[in-house]
């Protein structure tokens, strides 16, 4: 128990700095390895994460949505098109149709079958 | 057995004010969180401690979620992704308890969080890029004769945005919570039933066990999925079509 002690009252000086020396260096290193990093992960691209999850159930719900989405939004467009402009039917014929296309659409972004609406490539 | 939907009934409470149950809630989850952060981050420690590292724990999570879809500049949007995560999340999880009414299970609040986005996302990305932000509904690379089409397919698709970012949300916690109702009713129809049908009983009990984990699952999922969704809608207000 004493010699512990002793060896560090003994040759303080010496081993300290090199352990110093030694930690400094270790220190540098990994600060240059979380700088790295940090700057890698700042470079990468924004990338959507893919919002979907595990379970077929949240698949299924999630799926549903985007398409019950978009033909909801083409029936509301319709009525407020036949409501503005008095063409009673056809406003809700054509944007129901169009809400149809724009559904699908969602559901095969969703999905990833068709890719996100990117218009240079940059993603 | 009591009706399932019985539980999202919305009564009032002081109805001179049309303060409800709901509006309740609503002041409960944002009692919570601020409350649950401002203990958390009280005693600010440089090694923090069990309270101190959940809230930054969750700062770390939504900002890297942020970031990651939106770039560096998307961290002006923070406060309002926070906000929004922290809602959601607390709101979804004090409905787990039972007797508690759960706020997002009502499609015109979750609309009204949809709307708050796609609201911030158009207004900034009309005052940020003018009329290039409209340059979302023009794809590259498609013939003259199709873009008429196509301008007003991505004009619907932009349009159901809210529709979807609230009906996914609000159709989970509903489905969930009458789910949740309807086995935990089977075990008290069965109890009363009487005779060889009560030792069925336990089996919906552990089917109501079994989903009650699930929807704690779900209850954080799409607190994270409206999260994700929402960065990315603001990735469109920050850089449109570009």
């Amino acid at each position: 128990m004493a010699d512990p002690q002793e060896r560090n009252g003994g040759n303080e000086r010496e081993p300290g700095s090199a352990d110093d020396a030694d930690l400094s260096a270790r220190l540098k290193s990994l600060d240059a390895r979380i700088s790295q990093a940090s700057v890698h992960r700042a470079e990468s691209e924004p990338r959507a994460r893919p919002t979907s999850n595990s379970t077929a159930l949240g698949q299924a719900f999630r799926l549903s949505a985007e398409f019950v989405a978009g033909v909801a939004a083409g029936v509301i467009l319709g009525l407020l098109v036949d409501h503005l402009f008095g063409s009673s039917p056809w406003g809700l014929i054509v944007c129901l149709i169009l809400g149809f296309c724009a559904g699908m659409l969602n559901l095969m972004r969703a999905a990833g079958v068709v890719k996100p609406a990117r218009h240079d490539g940059k993603r | 057995m009591a009706s399932p939907i019985e539980q999202f009934q919305i009564k009032p409470i002081i109805p001179v004010i049309n303060f409800t149950n709901s509006s309740l809630f609503m002041i409960g989850a944002a009692a919570v969180i601020v409350g649950g952060l401002l203990l958390a981050t009280r005693r600010r420690a440089v090694v923090p401690g069990r309270a101190q590292s959940m809230a930054e724990v969750l700062h770390d999570f939504v900002a890297n979620t942020l970031v990651d879809a939106t770039g560096k500049e998307g961290m002006k949007f923070f406060p309002l992704v926070f906000s929004l995560f922290m809602f959601v999340l607390t709101a979804n999880l004090l409905g787990m308890i039972p007797g508690f009414f759960t706020v997002t299970s009502h499609i015109i609040v979750t609309f009204a969080l949809a709307m708050l986005v796609i609201g911030t996302v158009v207004v900034y990305g009309f005052i940020k890029h003018g009329t290039h932000f409209l340059g979302l509904f023009v794809p590259s690379g498609v013939p003259a004769w199709l873009l008429p089409f196509i301008v007003v397919i991505e004009l619907i698709s932009f349009l159901s945005r809210p529709i979807s970012l609230s009906l996914r949300l609000f159709a989970n916690m509903l489905a969930g919570h009458i789910a949740l109702k309807v086995f935990a009713g089977f075990v008290v129809s069965l109890l009363a039933a009487g005779g060889a049908l009560t030792i069925l009983a336990p089996l919906p009990l552990l089917m109501a066990v079994a989903l009650m984990a699930l929807e704690f699952l779900v209850a954080a999922l799409q607190a994270y999925v409206f999260t994700v969704l929402t960065c990315i809608y603001l990735n469109d207000a920050l850089h449109p079509g570009h």
